[in-house]
């Protein structure tokens, strides 16, 4: 790493997530910043490597966030959310259940199985299952929980998870299905929950999404100031930027902001789903 | 307008946005301006939980999501993503500017006349010049084309009654071999550059494509005449392979159309109407007359795509000259004409082996070459060649005919 160049930590949950970066790459060799990526096969490891100072900034799920976050303040560090996409903010998930013969209420769902995406999944498993939990049913105790591991590692980025817990819905192997609001609307148009087959039985408070995350000081340097304006800076309008948004999906970049992850970190706390890999990485870092 | 009092409100009625809302939404919103409040409403219960999601999604700005449905704020995102879109051309041959003199690599495959978003990957075409490929012809030949398909299972009278010698059937099947193994150069060389040229020129690529098809059909036709009652096929010479090489290996659109349909094909007019005349039976006769008019649509199309381009570009003609040239040097050492056909031909014409009817016939073929030289001196003279140019072209025109 040079001062004058960001280097970017993402995580490919999927191949086009190299198109994404190369082209993003020559959009800011076009406006004379030199930004490159680096990719990493799960969010663990980019964390881990970021707080090693292998990179500049990370594309951070919400979870990566607050693992970042956290190990950060332990060390006496300070993390920072610089901007995220238009997308990533106000997320709902759903619980989803049978229009049929599902239960009227979450009440009803006490003794039933629930079906969610991947264990580190914050929209289809940890956001609703806290959910649930704020409202009375613990996880494992009064609703059986039901996991869909795709891709685990890659904190739901991976829509698999999320589309095999509506499949098992549909096939009547759970009482209800977790998702985020908007694929409830995809896995309808898909046939995957047919139009009228579900009824929504709860919705969770508004949370965000992604960011890109920086360490201490970093966000003050020229280049990510540069790099940050360039985002903010970045049209829809642009034929050669907008392939990669669709991509990306978004319609503009945001300034980052970090109060939407409240509920996940209340999630995290109830479940002691990162506690392990914070012990960890401090053990490591303090070595 | 401000936030609290929407531009415009959009019922859905019991519609959801999961079964068909967004549709009307998006109709309610053609022409809102950027910035404008729209609130919608309807019975649906997930409408809110729906709108607010598909409202991030398009990148307008949710207001509100509660009761009986939301309000937003338009964004800039769908008015955007066309901001810099170009129409490429007209899909009408009368507006002014509907065909470009070069089409656009940026257009790719839209149709023309279709606004097209900017930032579409370029697609080369290697044939994207108006002057190479136009005729103002082509709209009426793909026209007469399309109308003129036939069915090969009902056009032709296959259980029509075959009376005549064994050995004229063997003729019969020795040219519909040579029939077909030209018929298949005719098919692989504008199929070669089909996928060249630019779908901007729409009518000349259906009209290429049409063509492929006849040679198709015509493969087909020979093939099954062949058939009727032989077991086996005829044969295929080396020197009637080689010319037919340098006519599928002819890597440039202008030549390649010149020496195919104008000498070639234009040949095989003055053939097929020869068999026309002298077959033996109705099936016969019958395949040779559809081929035949089928041909002359190809010939058509080449006289009028180069008689224009030759007008627009000084430089063709001695591409052309040069080719002929270059394509006889090639053959000077081959044998030409597999001696098979021209025999085959010969007892066509002949109908049987009685010495006289086989010097009928052997004049006959020898008018046939005649006829066939005639026609490419008149084609020749259309696109413009003088008296002498054209009986010097026409004479090293390949003595295989196509």
């Amino acid at each position: 790493m040079t001062n004058d160049t960001v280097l970017l930590g993402a995580v490919a949950y999927d191949p086009k997530v190299v198109t994404i970066w190369e082209g993003f790459r020559a959009f800011f060799a076009d406006h004379g910043l030199d930004f490159d990526a680096v990719l990493f096969t799960n969010y663990e490891r980019q964390v881990a490597a970021h707080l090693r100072g292998d990179f500049d900034v990370a594309w951070n799920s919400p979870l990566a966030w607050l693992q970042l976050e956290r190990v950060a303040a332990k060390l006496g560090r300070r993390a920072c959310a610089i901007a995220m996409r238009d997308s990533d903010r106000d997320l709902t998930s759903v619980i989803v259940t049978r229009a049929s013969d599902g239960p009227s209420d979450l009440e009803g769902l006490r003794g039933q199985t629930i079906a969610v995406g991947a264990a580190d999944s914050p929209q289809a498993t940890l956001i609703p299952l806290e959910h649930l939990r704020a409202a009375g049913l613990k996880p494992g105790r009064d609703v059986e929980v039901r996991r869909f591991d795709v891709l685990v590692g890659k904190h739901g980025d991976h829509i698999g998870g999320e589309r095999d817990a509506a499949r098992a819905l549909i096939a009547g192997e759970v009482a209800a299905a977790c998702m985020i609001d908007g694929n409830h609307l995809l896995f309808a148009r898909e046939g995957v929950l047919p139009t009228g087959s579900t009824r929504i039985l709860a919705q969770t408070a508004p949370y965000d999404h992604c960011n890109f995350s920086v360490l201490d000081d970093a966000a003050d340097r020229p280049a990510m100031r540069r790099f940050v304006e360039l985002l903010l800076g970045m049209s829809y309008a642009d034929p050669t930027v907008r392939p990669l948004m669709d991509l990306e999906g978004l319609k503009a970049w945001q300034p980052g902001r970090t109060e939407g992850y409240a509920q996940l970190a209340r999630a995290i706390d109830a479940f002691g789903t990162i506690d392990g890999f914070v012990a960890l990485q401090l053990a490591r870092l303090r070595r | 307008m401000n936030e609290t009092s929407p531009t415009l409100v959009v019922d859905l009625g019991s519609l959801g946005l999961d079964d068909g809302g967004t549709v009307l939404l998006g109709l309610a919103l053609r022409g809102v301006a950027p910035g404008s409040c729209v609130r919608v409403v309807g019975t649906r219960e997930e409408l809110a939980i729906h709108g607010a999601a598909w409202c991030r999604a398009r990148g307008h700005r949710l207001l509100t999501s509660a009761g009986p449905g939301l309000a937003f704020v338009v964004g800039t995102a769908d008015r955007a993503r066309w901001q810099h879109a170009r129409r490429a051309g007209h899909a009408s041959r009368e507006r002014d500017g509907a065909i470009a003199r070069q089409a656009d690599p940026q257009w790719g495959l839209a149709a023309r006349g279709a606004l097209v978003e900017a930032g579409v990957a370029p697609l080369a075409f290697a044939l994207s010049d108006l002057d190479e490929l136009w005729t103002d012809d082509v709209p009426q030949l793909y026209a007469q084309a399309a109308a003129a398909q036939w069915d090969p299972n009902t056009a032709i009278p296959w259980d029509c009654p075959l009376t005549h010698p064994g050995v004229v059937e063997d003729a019969i099947v020795q040219i519909m071999t040579y029939l077909v193994e030209n018929e298949t150069a005719a098919l692989l060389v504008p199929a070669r550059f089909l996928a060249q040229i630019h779908p901007h020129f729409r009518e000349v690529m259906q009209l290429i494509a049409i063509q492929c098809a006849d040679e198709a059909r015509h493969i087909e036709v020979f093939t099954r005449r062949a058939c009727l009652h032989s077991q086996e096929l005829g044969t295929s010479s080396a020197g009637g392979q080689a010319s037919l090489r340098t006519l599928v290996e002819e890597p440039d659109f202008a030549v390649a159309m010149f020496l195919l349909s104008v000498l070639g094909e234009g040949s095989f007019l003055a053939l097929l109407w020869f068999l026309h005349e002298y077959a033996p039976d109705e099936a016969t006769r019958a395949v040779c007359r559809l081929a035949a008019q089928d041909e002359a649509r190809h010939v058509a199309f080449g006289l009028g795509h180069l008689a224009r381009h030759l007008g627009m570009d000084p430089g063709l003609r001695p591409r052309l000259i040069a080719a002929v040239e270059r394509r006889h040097d090639a053959l000077a050492h081959t044998a030409g004409l597999n001696a098979d056909v021209f025999d085959a031909l010969v007892l066509v014409a002949a109908g049987e082996v009685a010495p006289a009817e086989i010097a009928r016939g052997w004049a006959a073929v020898v008018e046939l070459e005649r006829e066939m030289d005639r026609g490419r001196r008149r084609r020749l003279a259309r696109l413009g060649f003088d008296e002498d140019s054209a009986r010097a072209l026409s004479e090293l025109h390949t003595k295989n005919f196509m």
